[in-house]
Protein backbone atom coordinates (compact mmCIF):
# COMPACT_ATOMS: atom_id res chain seq x y z
CA UNK A 1 0.00 0.00 0.00
CA UNK A 2 1.24 3.21 -0.95
CA UNK A 3 0.30 6.78 -0.52
CA UNK A 4 -0.98 8.22 -3.79
CA UNK A 5 0.12 11.66 -4.12
CA UNK A 6 -0.94 13.66 -7.31
CA UNK A 7 1.42 16.52 -9.03
CA UNK A 8 0.80 18.66 -11.62
CA UNK A 9 2.04 17.28 -14.83
CA UNK A 10 3.04 20.34 -16.70
CA UNK A 11 4.40 23.43 -16.95
CA UNK A 12 5.46 26.14 -14.31
CA UNK A 13 3.12 24.34 -11.35
CA UNK A 14 5.15 20.97 -11.48
CA UNK A 15 8.49 22.33 -11.85
CA UNK A 16 7.64 24.77 -8.86
CA UNK A 17 6.27 22.23 -6.89
CA UNK A 18 9.48 20.02 -7.30
CA UNK A 19 11.21 22.97 -6.20
CA UNK A 20 9.15 22.80 -3.03
CA UNK A 21 9.87 19.58 -2.61
CA UNK A 22 13.51 20.45 -2.98
CA UNK A 23 13.66 22.90 -0.90
CA UNK A 24 11.81 20.13 2.10
CA UNK A 25 14.88 18.01 1.16
CA UNK A 26 12.59 15.43 -1.31
CA UNK A 27 14.24 14.81 -4.78
CA UNK A 28 11.08 15.03 -7.03
CA UNK A 29 12.06 13.25 -10.37
CA UNK A 30 10.79 12.42 -13.82
CA UNK A 31 11.42 9.42 -15.53
CA UNK A 32 11.79 10.84 -18.79
CA UNK A 33 12.60 7.68 -20.78
CA UNK A 34 9.01 6.34 -19.29
CA UNK A 35 6.54 9.17 -19.39
CA UNK A 36 4.56 10.20 -16.60
CA UNK A 37 6.01 8.12 -14.29
CA UNK A 38 7.64 10.25 -11.10
CA UNK A 39 9.57 9.32 -7.78
CA UNK A 40 9.68 11.80 -4.90
CA UNK A 41 12.71 9.48 -2.82
CA UNK A 42 11.15 8.45 0.03
CA UNK A 43 9.62 5.44 1.07
CA UNK A 44 5.98 4.59 0.49
CA UNK A 45 4.73 7.72 -1.18
CA UNK A 46 4.19 7.40 -5.16
CA UNK A 47 3.51 10.62 -6.85
CA UNK A 48 1.03 10.37 -10.21
CA UNK A 49 1.68 12.97 -12.61
CA UNK A 50 -2.07 14.61 -13.19
CA UNK A 51 -3.30 17.71 -15.19
CA UNK A 52 -3.80 20.24 -12.10
CA UNK A 53 -7.40 20.07 -13.67
CA UNK A 54 -8.32 16.71 -12.65
CA UNK A 55 -6.59 16.29 -9.65
CA UNK A 56 -10.01 18.12 -7.62
CA UNK A 57 -11.78 15.66 -9.09
CA UNK A 58 -9.30 12.66 -7.84
CA UNK A 59 -9.19 14.28 -4.28
CA UNK A 60 -12.50 14.42 -4.05
CA UNK A 61 -12.80 10.70 -5.13
CA UNK A 62 -10.56 9.28 -3.18
CA UNK A 63 -8.82 7.86 -5.90
CA UNK A 64 -5.38 9.82 -4.64
CA UNK A 65 -4.40 11.00 -0.81
CA UNK A 66 -2.73 14.08 -1.61
CA UNK A 67 -2.65 16.23 -4.35
CA UNK A 68 -1.08 19.84 -5.31
CA UNK A 69 -3.42 21.94 -7.25
CA UNK A 70 -4.91 25.71 -7.34
CA UNK A 71 -7.13 26.56 -4.44
CA UNK A 72 -9.18 27.79 -7.15
CA UNK A 73 -9.86 24.74 -9.34
CA UNK A 74 -10.61 22.69 -5.76
CA UNK A 75 -13.59 25.60 -4.95
CA UNK A 76 -14.27 25.70 -8.30
CA UNK A 77 -14.89 21.93 -9.27
CA UNK A 78 -15.97 20.24 -5.62
CA UNK A 79 -19.13 20.94 -4.28
CA UNK A 80 -18.84 21.45 -0.60
CA UNK A 81 -15.08 21.86 -1.08
CA UNK A 82 -14.73 21.17 2.50
CA UNK A 83 -16.43 18.11 2.92
CA UNK A 84 -14.07 16.16 0.61
CA UNK A 85 -10.26 17.67 1.31
CA UNK A 86 -8.45 19.23 3.45
CA UNK A 87 -6.10 22.83 2.46
CA UNK A 88 -2.67 21.30 4.05
CA UNK A 89 -0.05 23.47 3.49
CA UNK A 90 -0.01 26.70 0.97
CA UNK A 91 2.91 26.14 -1.17
CA UNK A 92 4.05 29.65 -2.22
CA UNK A 93 3.49 29.58 -5.79
CA UNK A 94 0.61 29.99 -8.36
CA UNK A 95 -0.76 33.20 -7.00
CA UNK A 96 -3.42 34.05 -8.83
CA UNK A 97 -7.00 36.22 -7.78
CA UNK A 98 -10.02 35.98 -9.18
CA UNK A 99 -11.98 39.23 -10.13
CA UNK A 100 -14.73 40.69 -11.49
CA UNK A 101 -13.76 43.36 -13.65
CA UNK A 102 -15.54 45.42 -16.08
CA UNK A 103 -14.51 48.19 -18.96
CA UNK A 104 -12.67 50.97 -17.71
CA UNK A 105 -14.73 53.77 -19.42
CA UNK A 106 -17.87 52.60 -17.38
CA UNK A 107 -17.01 55.90 -15.19
CA UNK A 108 -20.21 54.77 -13.45
CA UNK A 109 -19.38 51.70 -11.85
CA UNK A 110 -16.97 51.02 -9.10
CA UNK A 111 -18.33 48.62 -6.98
CA UNK A 112 -20.66 45.64 -6.85
CA UNK A 113 -23.72 47.75 -5.97
CA UNK A 114 -23.02 49.78 -8.96
CA UNK A 115 -22.80 46.52 -11.06
CA UNK A 116 -26.01 45.23 -10.16
CA UNK A 117 -27.83 48.78 -10.68
CA UNK A 118 -25.89 48.46 -14.25
CA UNK A 119 -27.34 45.33 -14.90
CA UNK A 120 -31.34 46.16 -14.08
CA UNK A 121 -30.76 49.25 -16.39
CA UNK A 122 -28.83 47.13 -19.06
CA UNK A 123 -31.52 44.34 -19.16
CA UNK A 124 -33.85 47.17 -19.86
CA UNK A 125 -32.52 48.76 -22.36
CA UNK A 126 -31.44 45.60 -24.16
CA UNK A 127 -33.75 42.99 -23.64
CA UNK A 128 -30.70 40.26 -21.45
CA UNK A 129 -29.31 39.78 -18.59
CA UNK A 130 -25.75 41.62 -18.28
CA UNK A 131 -23.24 39.06 -19.71
CA UNK A 132 -19.98 38.01 -17.45
CA UNK A 133 -17.73 35.48 -19.05
CA UNK A 134 -15.62 32.45 -17.07
CA UNK A 135 -14.72 29.61 -16.69
CA UNK A 136 -15.52 29.36 -12.92
CA UNK A 137 -19.23 29.15 -12.62
CA UNK A 138 -20.01 28.47 -9.76
CA UNK A 139 -17.34 30.40 -7.00
CA UNK A 140 -19.04 33.57 -9.47
CA UNK A 141 -22.48 32.94 -9.27
CA UNK A 142 -22.06 31.90 -4.95
CA UNK A 143 -20.44 35.01 -4.72
CA UNK A 144 -22.83 37.53 -6.60
CA UNK A 145 -25.50 35.47 -4.74
CA UNK A 146 -24.51 36.51 -1.38
CA UNK A 147 -23.90 39.95 -2.34
CA UNK A 148 -27.19 40.24 -3.50
CA UNK A 149 -26.34 40.96 -7.41
CA UNK A 150 -28.84 40.24 -10.20
CA UNK A 151 -29.87 40.71 -13.63
CA UNK A 152 -26.69 39.77 -15.14
CA UNK A 153 -26.11 35.79 -16.45
CA UNK A 154 -22.73 33.95 -16.88
CA UNK A 155 -21.40 32.91 -20.14
CA UNK A 156 -18.95 30.30 -20.61
CA UNK A 157 -15.17 31.50 -21.62
CA UNK A 158 -12.60 28.92 -21.47
CA UNK A 159 -9.69 30.90 -22.36
CA UNK A 160 -8.71 34.72 -23.65
CA UNK A 161 -11.89 35.62 -21.48
CA UNK A 162 -10.48 39.20 -21.40
CA UNK A 163 -11.29 39.95 -25.28
CA UNK A 164 -14.88 38.65 -24.84
CA UNK A 165 -16.24 42.73 -24.01
CA UNK A 166 -14.70 43.54 -27.33
CA UNK A 167 -15.84 40.77 -29.13
CA UNK A 168 -19.27 41.64 -27.94
CA UNK A 169 -19.99 38.18 -26.64
CA UNK A 170 -19.80 39.81 -22.71
CA UNK A 171 -20.00 42.91 -20.88
CA UNK A 172 -18.32 42.38 -18.00
CA UNK A 173 -15.90 39.18 -17.17
CA UNK A 174 -14.85 37.02 -14.11
CA UNK A 175 -11.14 36.07 -14.73
CA UNK A 176 -8.09 34.69 -12.85
CA UNK A 177 -5.49 37.21 -13.08
CA UNK A 178 -1.48 38.07 -10.91
CA UNK A 179 -0.74 41.90 -12.05
CA UNK A 180 -3.95 42.57 -13.59
CA UNK A 181 -1.42 43.94 -16.52
CA UNK A 182 -3.89 41.84 -19.20
CA UNK A 183 -6.97 43.28 -17.86
CA UNK A 184 -5.67 46.99 -18.17
CA UNK A 185 -4.61 45.84 -21.60
CA UNK A 186 -7.70 45.07 -22.55
CA UNK A 187 -8.95 47.95 -21.06
CA UNK A 188 -10.89 46.29 -18.31
CA UNK A 189 -10.99 47.31 -14.39
CA UNK A 190 -11.46 45.72 -11.70
CA UNK A 191 -14.21 46.43 -9.13
CA UNK A 192 -13.04 47.36 -6.25
CA UNK A 193 -15.33 45.05 -3.93
CA UNK A 194 -14.42 42.41 -6.89
CA UNK A 195 -12.30 40.13 -5.30
CA UNK A 196 -14.00 36.56 -5.05
CA UNK A 197 -11.22 34.62 -4.18
CA UNK A 198 -7.02 34.96 -3.62
CA UNK A 199 -5.42 31.66 -4.62
CA UNK A 200 -2.36 29.73 -4.54
CA UNK A 201 -1.17 25.99 -5.19
CA UNK A 202 -1.71 24.45 -2.02
CA UNK A 203 -0.96 20.69 -0.82
CA UNK A 204 -4.40 18.70 -0.08
CA UNK A 205 -5.56 16.00 1.65
CA UNK A 206 -8.36 13.76 0.66
CA UNK A 207 -10.72 12.99 3.21
CA UNK A 208 -12.25 10.23 1.43
CA UNK A 209 -9.27 8.40 0.59
CA UNK A 210 -8.50 4.91 1.94
CA UNK A 211 -6.88 6.01 4.84
CA UNK A 212 -5.39 2.78 6.84
CA UNK A 213 -2.78 2.24 9.53
CA UNK A 214 -0.32 1.92 6.95
CA UNK A 215 -0.91 5.12 5.30
CA UNK A 216 -1.24 6.93 7.58
CA UNK A 217 1.81 6.16 9.10
CA UNK A 218 3.17 6.78 5.86
CA UNK A 219 1.51 10.43 5.82
CA UNK A 220 2.98 11.01 9.63
CA UNK A 221 6.08 10.64 8.30
CA UNK A 222 6.21 12.87 5.08
CA UNK A 223 3.75 15.76 7.64
CA UNK A 224 7.54 15.12 9.75
CA UNK A 225 9.50 15.45 6.75
CA UNK A 226 7.87 18.47 4.80
CA UNK A 227 7.32 20.57 9.05
CA UNK A 228 3.70 20.55 8.20
CA UNK A 229 1.10 20.04 11.24
CA UNK A 230 -1.64 17.96 10.57
CA UNK B 1 -33.60 8.67 -4.95
CA UNK B 2 -36.60 6.96 -5.75
CA UNK B 3 -40.31 7.32 -5.13
CA UNK B 4 -41.71 4.62 -2.87
CA UNK B 5 -45.25 3.02 -4.06
CA UNK B 6 -46.88 4.35 -0.83
CA UNK B 7 -45.54 7.67 -2.22
CA UNK B 8 -46.60 7.45 -5.48
CA UNK B 9 -50.24 6.30 -4.18
CA UNK B 10 -50.28 9.35 -1.05
CA UNK B 11 -49.87 11.52 -4.56
CA UNK B 12 -53.00 10.08 -6.46
CA UNK B 13 -54.88 10.47 -3.51
CA UNK B 14 -54.03 13.82 -2.83
CA UNK B 15 -54.67 14.56 -6.82
CA UNK B 16 -58.19 13.33 -6.02
CA UNK B 17 -58.88 15.19 -3.11
CA UNK B 18 -57.84 18.54 -5.02
CA UNK B 19 -59.76 17.43 -8.07
CA UNK B 20 -62.77 16.84 -5.53
CA UNK B 21 -62.11 20.94 -4.98
CA UNK B 22 -63.05 21.33 -8.69
CA UNK B 23 -59.38 21.50 -10.04
CA UNK B 24 -58.90 19.91 -13.61
CA UNK B 25 -55.61 17.86 -13.62
CA UNK B 26 -53.01 18.95 -15.94
CA UNK B 27 -49.47 17.78 -17.00
CA UNK B 28 -46.54 19.70 -17.64
CA UNK B 29 -43.39 17.85 -19.43
CA UNK B 30 -40.38 17.18 -18.04
CA UNK B 31 -37.83 18.62 -20.13
CA UNK B 32 -38.29 22.46 -19.85
CA UNK B 33 -37.13 25.12 -22.05
CA UNK B 34 -34.38 27.12 -20.09
CA UNK B 35 -34.88 30.41 -21.48
CA UNK B 36 -38.07 31.46 -19.45
CA UNK B 37 -37.00 29.95 -16.11
CA UNK B 38 -33.32 31.91 -15.85
CA UNK B 39 -34.91 35.15 -17.33
CA UNK B 40 -37.23 34.68 -14.04
CA UNK B 41 -35.06 33.67 -11.59
CA UNK B 42 -32.28 34.65 -12.84
CA UNK B 43 -28.40 32.82 -12.65
CA UNK B 44 -28.97 31.59 -9.22
CA UNK B 45 -31.48 28.35 -10.76
CA UNK B 46 -28.39 27.06 -12.42
CA UNK B 47 -26.87 26.09 -9.08
CA UNK B 48 -30.63 24.31 -8.15
CA UNK B 49 -31.91 23.13 -11.77
CA UNK B 50 -30.34 20.33 -13.92
CA UNK B 51 -29.86 22.17 -17.56
CA UNK B 52 -28.93 20.05 -19.91
CA UNK B 53 -28.50 20.31 -24.31
CA UNK B 54 -31.00 19.69 -26.87
CA UNK B 55 -29.81 19.28 -30.27
CA UNK B 56 -32.72 21.02 -31.85
CA UNK B 57 -33.91 23.21 -28.68
CA UNK B 58 -30.70 24.47 -27.21
CA UNK B 59 -30.34 24.83 -23.48
CA UNK B 60 -33.46 23.04 -21.62
CA UNK B 61 -34.43 22.28 -17.96
CA UNK B 62 -35.25 19.18 -15.79
CA UNK B 63 -38.54 20.86 -14.95
CA UNK B 64 -37.57 22.63 -11.50
CA UNK B 65 -41.41 23.44 -10.58
CA UNK B 66 -44.63 23.47 -12.57
CA UNK B 67 -45.63 26.92 -11.88
CA UNK B 68 -43.85 28.63 -15.18
CA UNK B 69 -45.73 26.34 -17.34
CA UNK B 70 -48.56 25.47 -15.66
CA UNK B 71 -49.23 29.42 -16.08
CA UNK B 72 -48.23 29.23 -20.09
CA UNK B 73 -50.69 26.41 -20.49
CA UNK B 74 -53.57 28.67 -18.50
CA UNK B 75 -52.40 31.61 -20.96
CA UNK B 76 -52.09 30.06 -23.89
CA UNK B 77 -55.28 28.53 -23.53
CA UNK B 78 -57.05 32.37 -23.06
CA UNK B 79 -57.45 33.37 -19.46
CA UNK B 80 -61.01 32.82 -17.73
CA UNK B 81 -61.15 31.36 -14.20
CA UNK B 82 -59.47 28.04 -13.70
CA UNK B 83 -58.35 25.64 -11.23
CA UNK B 84 -55.66 23.07 -12.12
CA UNK B 85 -54.54 20.42 -10.27
CA UNK B 86 -51.29 18.15 -10.78
CA UNK B 87 -48.37 15.40 -10.29
CA UNK B 88 -45.32 15.14 -11.12
CA UNK B 89 -41.46 15.04 -10.46
CA UNK B 90 -39.56 17.76 -10.12
CA UNK B 91 -35.75 17.66 -9.95
CA UNK B 92 -33.78 20.24 -8.05
CA UNK B 93 -29.96 20.14 -7.76
CA UNK B 94 -28.21 19.65 -4.08
CA UNK B 95 -24.83 21.41 -4.38
CA UNK B 96 -23.95 20.68 -0.63
CA UNK B 97 -24.62 17.19 1.16
CA UNK B 98 -27.56 18.15 2.75
CA UNK B 99 -29.28 14.44 2.45
CA UNK B 100 -31.84 16.01 0.95
CA UNK B 101 -33.32 14.26 -2.27
CA UNK B 102 -33.05 15.74 -5.53
CA UNK B 103 -35.56 14.14 -7.13
CA UNK B 104 -39.02 14.16 -5.66
CA UNK B 105 -42.68 14.31 -6.62
CA UNK B 106 -45.15 16.94 -6.10
CA UNK B 107 -48.73 17.75 -6.12
CA UNK B 108 -49.70 21.10 -6.66
CA UNK B 109 -53.06 23.19 -6.89
CA UNK B 110 -53.32 26.59 -8.66
CA UNK B 111 -55.93 28.44 -8.89
CA UNK B 112 -56.40 31.66 -11.47
CA UNK B 113 -58.96 33.78 -12.24
CA UNK B 114 -59.96 34.84 -8.95
CA UNK B 115 -61.07 38.10 -9.00
CA UNK B 116 -61.97 38.34 -5.16
CA UNK B 117 -58.60 38.18 -3.94
CA UNK B 118 -58.73 37.72 -0.30
CA UNK B 119 -61.71 35.05 -1.09
CA UNK B 120 -59.19 33.20 -3.26
CA UNK B 121 -56.38 33.46 -1.09
CA UNK B 122 -58.86 32.00 1.71
CA UNK B 123 -60.28 29.29 -0.64
CA UNK B 124 -56.50 28.03 -1.36
CA UNK B 125 -55.28 27.88 2.01
CA UNK B 126 -58.17 26.18 3.08
CA UNK B 127 -57.77 23.66 0.51
CA UNK B 128 -54.23 22.59 1.85
CA UNK B 129 -54.74 23.25 5.44
CA UNK B 130 -57.93 20.88 5.20
CA UNK B 131 -56.21 18.31 3.18
CA UNK B 132 -53.16 18.44 5.64
CA UNK B 133 -55.17 18.25 8.90
CA UNK B 134 -54.82 15.08 9.78
CA UNK B 135 -51.22 15.20 10.38
CA UNK B 136 -51.10 18.38 13.04
CA UNK B 137 -48.74 20.49 10.74
CA UNK B 138 -47.79 23.69 11.94
CA UNK B 139 -49.02 26.51 9.69
CA UNK B 140 -47.40 29.63 8.59
CA UNK B 141 -48.77 32.67 6.98
CA UNK B 142 -46.82 35.88 5.45
CA UNK B 143 -47.48 38.96 2.80
CA UNK B 144 -45.51 39.83 0.45
CA UNK B 145 -48.05 42.77 -0.54
CA UNK B 146 -47.67 44.25 2.88
CA UNK B 147 -44.10 44.82 2.26
CA UNK B 148 -44.49 46.02 -1.53
CA UNK B 149 -47.05 49.05 -0.28
CA UNK B 150 -44.82 49.91 2.28
CA UNK B 151 -42.30 50.54 -0.10
CA UNK B 152 -44.69 51.91 -2.70
CA UNK B 153 -45.60 54.06 -0.11
CA UNK B 154 -42.09 55.97 0.66
CA UNK B 155 -41.98 59.38 0.16
CA UNK B 156 -39.04 58.76 -2.65
CA UNK B 157 -38.17 58.78 -5.65
CA UNK B 158 -39.77 56.33 -8.42
CA UNK B 159 -35.97 55.05 -8.92
CA UNK B 160 -35.33 54.65 -5.24
CA UNK B 161 -38.36 52.31 -4.67
CA UNK B 162 -37.47 50.20 -7.97
CA UNK B 163 -34.47 49.18 -6.36
CA UNK B 164 -35.94 48.64 -2.90
CA UNK B 165 -38.87 46.62 -4.85
CA UNK B 166 -35.90 45.00 -6.78
CA UNK B 167 -34.33 43.64 -4.12
CA UNK B 168 -36.89 42.78 -1.82
CA UNK B 169 -36.22 38.92 -1.97
CA UNK B 170 -32.07 39.30 -1.07
CA UNK B 171 -32.38 40.48 2.47
CA UNK B 172 -28.38 41.64 2.81
CA UNK B 173 -29.00 43.73 -0.60
CA UNK B 174 -32.17 45.53 0.47
CA UNK B 175 -30.82 46.48 3.77
CA UNK B 176 -27.85 47.85 2.27
CA UNK B 177 -29.87 49.87 -0.13
CA UNK B 178 -31.88 51.29 2.88
CA UNK B 179 -29.00 52.53 4.53
CA UNK B 180 -27.90 53.91 1.45
CA UNK B 181 -30.43 56.15 1.24
CA UNK B 182 -31.16 56.85 4.40
CA UNK B 183 -27.21 58.30 4.64
CA UNK B 184 -26.35 61.23 2.82
CA UNK B 185 -23.90 61.01 0.37
CA UNK B 186 -22.07 63.35 -2.23
CA UNK B 187 -22.56 63.50 -5.95
CA UNK B 188 -20.52 60.07 -7.24
CA UNK B 189 -16.94 60.18 -8.14
CA UNK B 190 -16.40 59.01 -11.84
CA UNK B 191 -14.50 55.84 -11.92
CA UNK B 192 -11.86 55.03 -14.47
CA UNK B 193 -9.96 57.01 -17.00
CA UNK B 194 -11.53 59.23 -19.35
CA UNK B 195 -9.24 58.21 -22.30
CA UNK B 196 -10.50 54.72 -22.03
CA UNK B 197 -12.14 53.34 -25.10
CA UNK B 198 -15.80 52.26 -25.62
CA UNK B 199 -15.69 48.75 -25.72
CA UNK B 200 -18.46 45.98 -25.66
CA UNK B 201 -22.64 46.24 -26.06
CA UNK B 202 -22.69 48.83 -22.79
CA UNK B 203 -22.28 52.24 -24.56
CA UNK B 204 -21.16 55.39 -23.15
CA UNK B 205 -24.78 56.87 -23.47
CA UNK B 206 -25.83 54.17 -21.19
CA UNK B 207 -22.74 54.82 -18.94
CA UNK B 208 -23.81 58.63 -19.24
CA UNK B 209 -27.11 57.82 -18.65
CA UNK B 210 -26.60 56.08 -15.06
CA UNK B 211 -24.27 58.92 -14.24
CA UNK B 212 -27.32 61.50 -14.63
CA UNK B 213 -29.62 59.18 -12.51
CA UNK B 214 -26.48 59.35 -9.64
CA UNK B 215 -26.54 62.97 -9.85
CA UNK B 216 -29.80 63.24 -9.99
CA UNK B 217 -30.61 60.69 -6.38
CA UNK B 218 -27.48 62.49 -5.13
CA UNK B 219 -29.97 65.65 -4.43
CA UNK B 220 -32.80 64.16 -2.96
CA UNK B 221 -32.74 64.32 0.61
CA UNK B 222 -31.83 60.84 2.27
CA UNK B 223 -34.97 58.61 3.37
CA UNK B 224 -36.78 59.66 6.33
CA UNK B 225 -35.49 58.19 9.68
CA UNK B 226 -39.68 57.41 10.56
CA UNK B 227 -39.69 55.55 7.25
CA UNK B 228 -36.69 53.35 7.26
CA UNK B 229 -37.96 52.97 10.86
CA UNK B 230 -41.08 51.73 9.38
CA UNK B 231 -39.81 49.53 7.24
CA UNK B 232 -37.75 47.87 9.56
CA UNK B 233 -40.87 47.64 12.04
CA UNK B 234 -42.88 45.69 9.72
CA UNK B 235 -40.39 42.75 8.59
CA UNK B 236 -40.00 42.11 11.94
CA UNK B 237 -43.71 41.77 12.57
CA UNK B 238 -44.61 38.10 13.75
CA UNK B 239 -47.09 37.38 16.08
CA UNK B 240 -50.57 35.79 15.26
CA UNK B 241 -52.44 37.08 12.33
CA UNK B 242 -55.26 39.26 14.31
CA UNK B 243 -52.18 40.96 16.61
CA UNK B 244 -50.41 41.62 13.91
CA UNK B 245 -53.28 42.98 11.61
CA UNK B 246 -53.97 45.26 15.30
CA UNK B 247 -49.90 46.53 15.02
CA UNK B 248 -50.60 47.28 10.89
CA UNK B 249 -53.28 49.17 11.79
CA UNK B 250 -51.31 51.02 14.43
CA UNK B 251 -48.25 52.02 11.74
CA UNK B 252 -51.19 53.03 9.36
CA UNK B 253 -51.54 55.96 11.47
CA UNK B 254 -48.23 57.40 10.90
CA UNK B 255 -47.78 55.94 7.45
CA UNK B 256 -51.28 55.50 5.54
CA UNK B 257 -49.64 53.67 2.75
CA UNK B 258 -49.90 50.69 4.23
CA UNK B 259 -53.77 51.05 5.20
CA UNK B 260 -55.07 49.75 1.97
CA UNK B 261 -52.68 46.40 3.02
CA UNK B 262 -54.25 46.17 6.15
CA UNK B 263 -57.41 46.43 5.04
CA UNK B 264 -57.05 43.20 2.55
CA UNK B 265 -55.02 41.95 5.46
CA UNK B 266 -58.28 42.32 7.36
CA UNK B 267 -60.62 41.38 4.21
CA UNK B 268 -58.18 37.77 4.06
CA UNK B 269 -58.84 37.19 7.69
CA UNK B 270 -62.63 37.30 7.40
CA UNK B 271 -62.24 34.81 4.36
CA UNK B 272 -60.19 33.01 6.34
CA UNK B 273 -62.39 32.40 8.98
CA UNK B 274 -65.47 32.14 6.70
CA UNK B 275 -63.84 29.11 4.92
CA UNK B 276 -63.37 27.19 9.13
CA UNK B 277 -59.49 28.62 9.63
CA UNK B 278 -58.78 29.24 13.26
CA UNK B 279 -57.82 32.94 12.51
CA UNK B 280 -56.70 33.61 15.98
CA UNK B 281 -53.99 31.00 16.45
CA UNK B 282 -52.97 31.66 12.91
CA UNK B 283 -49.09 32.71 12.90
CA UNK B 284 -48.26 35.41 10.50
CA UNK B 285 -44.61 36.86 9.93
CA UNK B 286 -43.97 39.43 7.80
CA UNK B 287 -40.58 38.62 6.49
CA UNK B 288 -42.07 35.13 5.79
CA UNK B 289 -41.62 33.84 1.87
CA UNK B 290 -38.95 36.95 1.62
CA UNK B 291 -35.95 34.52 0.67
CA UNK B 292 -36.99 31.69 -1.13
CA UNK B 293 -40.16 32.20 -3.02
CA UNK B 294 -39.26 34.90 -4.99
CA UNK B 295 -42.04 35.22 -7.37
CA UNK B 296 -44.68 35.65 -4.77
CA UNK B 297 -45.86 39.15 -4.64
CA UNK B 298 -48.92 38.98 -2.34
CA UNK B 299 -50.38 36.26 0.86
CA UNK B 300 -47.85 33.50 1.16
CA UNK B 301 -48.21 30.08 3.28
CA UNK B 302 -46.47 27.11 4.38
CA UNK B 303 -47.14 23.78 6.41
CA UNK B 304 -44.18 22.53 8.43
CA UNK B 305 -43.77 19.54 10.79
CA UNK B 306 -43.25 20.90 14.20
CA UNK B 307 -40.03 18.97 15.72
CA UNK B 308 -38.55 18.36 12.49
CA UNK B 309 -36.32 21.20 11.82
CA UNK B 310 -34.20 18.67 9.13
CA UNK B 311 -37.32 18.90 7.02
CA UNK B 312 -38.50 20.93 4.28
CA UNK B 313 -41.67 22.52 4.84
CA UNK B 314 -44.63 19.77 3.84
CA UNK B 315 -46.26 22.40 1.83
CA UNK B 316 -45.92 25.96 0.51
CA UNK B 317 -47.79 27.97 -1.75
CA UNK B 318 -48.89 31.85 -1.88
CA UNK B 319 -50.43 34.62 -4.34
CA UNK B 320 -47.96 35.35 -7.99
CA UNK B 321 -50.17 37.51 -9.97
CA UNK B 322 -47.47 39.32 -11.26
CA UNK B 323 -45.58 36.35 -12.36
CA UNK B 324 -48.23 35.97 -15.25
CA UNK B 325 -47.57 39.06 -16.01
CA UNK B 326 -43.87 38.27 -16.69
CA UNK B 327 -44.64 35.11 -18.50
CA UNK B 328 -47.23 36.45 -20.47
CA UNK B 329 -46.17 39.49 -21.97
CA UNK B 330 -49.35 41.27 -20.69
CA UNK B 331 -51.47 42.09 -17.88
CA UNK B 332 -51.23 40.16 -14.65
CA UNK B 333 -53.91 37.19 -13.78
CA UNK B 334 -55.03 36.95 -10.52
CA UNK B 335 -53.17 33.36 -9.58
CA UNK B 336 -53.10 31.46 -6.73
CA UNK B 337 -51.44 27.98 -5.72
CA UNK B 338 -49.62 25.97 -3.79
CA UNK B 339 -47.70 22.29 -3.63
CA UNK B 340 -47.10 19.27 -1.49
CA UNK B 341 -44.47 16.75 -1.34
CA UNK B 342 -46.44 13.90 -0.77
CA UNK B 343 -42.59 12.11 -0.04
CA UNK B 344 -42.55 13.72 3.32
CA UNK B 345 -46.18 12.63 4.66
CA UNK B 346 -43.99 8.52 4.92
CA UNK B 347 -41.11 10.30 6.30
CA UNK B 348 -43.80 11.45 9.14
CA UNK B 349 -45.37 8.55 9.38
CA UNK B 350 -49.05 9.22 7.64
CA UNK B 351 -50.95 8.71 4.92
CA UNK B 352 -53.52 12.08 4.17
Amino acid sequence: MTLKLGIPSKGRLMSKTADWFGAKGLDFTVDEGRAYTASLGFDGVEPVLLSAGEIPRELAAGRIHLGVTGMDVVREKIPGWEMQVRELAPLGFGQAVLVIAVPDFWADVDTLHDLDAAAAAFRAVHGHRLRIATKYHRLVREFLRTKGVADYQLVDSQGATEGTVRNLTAEAVADITSTGETLRANHLRILSDGVILKSEAMLYKARNADWTGETRGILERLAGQLGLAL
Amino acid sequence: MVETAETRAAAARLLTRFEALGAERVEAAILQPAGPLLDLYGEDIRARAYVTQDPLRGEVMLRPDFTVPVVEMHLARGNGAARYTYAGEIFRKQEEETGRPSEYLQVGYEHFGGADEPAADAEVFAAFHGILAPLGLKPATGDIGLLTAAIRGLSTTEARKGALLRHLWRPRRFRALVERYRAWRPATALHGSPDSPEIGLRSRAEVEARLAALATDAKEPPLSGMEAEVLDTLLRLKETAPVVLSQIRDIAVDFPAVAPAADMFSARLDALARAGIDVDTLPFEASYGRTTLEYYDGFVFGFYAEGRPDLPPVATGGRYDALTGVIGGGAAVPAVGGVIRPGLLGELGVAP
